[in-house]
């Protein structure tokens, strides 16, 4: 249980760090927060010839508005997250999702662009994103591109990333005042992987129907999904506690993972289901109360 | 510079097997040659003799390597002994430096029986300081969560909860109250 040998390189600029990825490709690691990489080196699932740490590269550690657009670096930790009043203010949703992420002390060490390259279908971070709308940027040999969250993930572990680039940053759409934003997640323990969850953003209309929504849904296929279905279902309908109950039901289509040790497939579409009403319920209630507020 | 010139001076400024590592230590400097891949947990272990360290998973589930860097916890088992360079660790014996007089939260732990095999009492002692430290009140529920991080097979959680409560009734002062005097100097 002890990491094998590598060749450990920690550059201080982006570039650096782009040029060892370009170098080394497939047989190199980069090492952000180490919450997931570094239980994979201990067991020697993974066995990389080259580390690239990135936590001397101070460029990725920034949270800034530009505009309407929060952008925040590839390096800040998830912890940050819960107290940023930045991130709070322009976008809640995140700061309502981050006391999902593991446990503390995995936020405090964990990144927020790790978690996204990691890719994990049932983790909050890549869910968030794309019920966000995020745009992933990201950095190679060549320069910064941009992907969007939902062309962002591609599979189980794994996204569009090339192995000679980097993620950067994420950049999400400042959220509506008027907006609700709420996260429901169901685990078997504190701080465990969702065996479902959804996050949820509702905008309603002056007569109290839903004028637009964005529901994202983690757990329940190989990568976060958009809950499209139950979105049109209730655009336009009265948000009410039996319109929304009905549409969530929706969701239970779009479930594709087989049984596992954690649920059957049964389970997890009977979860989804619960997971998509109540998150809805709870978004349609502070967005209620943030209208009442103004 | 062609990019494979300039890739090779990139192997020879940053990639090494062994780093000098200077960082602190329950208060002390400590300056170390360190092998890169060397965890801080094992770091903290074989190199500083600070075993109060438990490695029960070595993969970031158990929580009883939990230490604290610049005041955070963090999975000690979950990072290299480099990267802890120019920050702050704190181990549990920076809660005591005199072993004939218990810190508060060790007092705590004592009365109300918080431990049983004690595998998991370093790292709950140190989250307990860490969520005492500004001196907030929890609830019950709240100390339960916030140390979900640390597994105990022992004691089933209650009297560890009721051991931080208590803690924190000491180093909020009123009745049978102590200072921390390790904290802050």
């Amino acid at each position: 249980m002890k990491p094998p040998k590598f060749m450990y390189c920690d550059p201080d600029t982006v570039e650096d760090a782009v040029a060892l990825k370009a170098r080394y490709g497939h047989d190199s690691v980069v090492l952000a927060g180490g919450q997931s990489l570094m239980p994979l080196l201990n067991m020697r699932l993974a066995n990389p010839d080259v580390v690239i740490d990135i936590n001397r590269v101070t460029d990725l550690q920034r949270i800034t508005r530009d505009g309407e657009v929060l952008q925040i670096g590839a390096g800040v930790r998830q912890s940050v997250l819960e107290t940023e009043p930045l991130v709070a203010d322009l976008v809640p949703l995140l700061g309502q999702v981050a006391p999902y992420i593991g446990h503390v002390e995995n936020r405090h060490r964990g990144t927020v662009g790790g978690s996204l390259a990691h890719a994990d279908s049932a983790a909050e971070l890549p869910c968030a994103a794309v019920t966000l709308d995020a745009t992933m940027v990201v950095q190679g040999p060549a320069g910064t591109r941009t992907i969007a969250a939902g062309d962002f993930f591609q599979g189980l572990m794994t996204s569009a990333l090339d192995p000679d680039e980097l993620v950067i940053a994420v950049r999400l759409p400042v959220t509506t005042r008027t907006a609700g934003t709420a996260f429901v997640e169901v685990a078997r323990r504190e701080g465990d992987f969702a065996l479902a969850a959804a996050a949820a953003v509702v905008e309603l209309a002056a007569d109290g129907r839903f004028a637009s929504l964005s529901v994202g849904v983690a757990g329940i296929a190989a990568t976060p999904v958009r809950a499209t279905a139950v979105e049109q279902a209730l655009t336009g309908q009265p948000a009410t506690a039996a319109t929304i109950a009905a549409a969530a039901k929706e969701i239970a289509g779009q479930v594709t993972s087989a049984d596992d040790m954690h649920a059957t497939s049964a389970y997890r579409k009977h979860l989804a289901v619960t997971v998509v009403k109540r998150a809805l319920g709870a978004a349609v209630a502070t967005a209620q109360e943030r209208s009442d507020g103004s | 510079m062609t990019t494979s010139e300039h890739s090779t001076d990139l192997d020879t400024r940053y990639g090494s097997d062994t780093r000098t590592v200077t960082l602190r230590v329950n208060g002390r400097g400590v300056t170390r040659e360190v092998a890169t891949r060397t965890t801080l947990a094992d770091f903290l272990r074989d190199d500083l003799d600070l075993v109060s360290v438990h490695l029960g998973c070595e993969h970031g589930v158990c929580g009883c390597c939990t230490v604290l860097l610049d005041g955070g916890s963090v999975r000690s088992c979950l990072m290299l002994a480099v990267q802890a360079g120019g920050q702050e660790v704190e181990t549990v014996e920076s809660l005591s430096p005199d072993q004939d007089r218990l810190h508060p939260i060790q007092q705590a732990f004592a009365e109300e029986q918080g431990l049983q095999c004690g595998f998991c009492t370093p790292a709950m002692a140190l989250r307990a300081r860490e969520i005492l430290a500004d001196g907030k009140e929890w609830t019950d529920e709240e100390v339960r969560q916030e140390i979900s991080g640390i597994l105990c097979r022992c004691t089933g959680y209650q009297n560890i909860i009721n051991a931080v409560q208590n803690a924190g009734r000491k180093l909020r002062g009123g009745p049978g109250a102590a200072r921390d005097e390790t904290k802050g100097s």
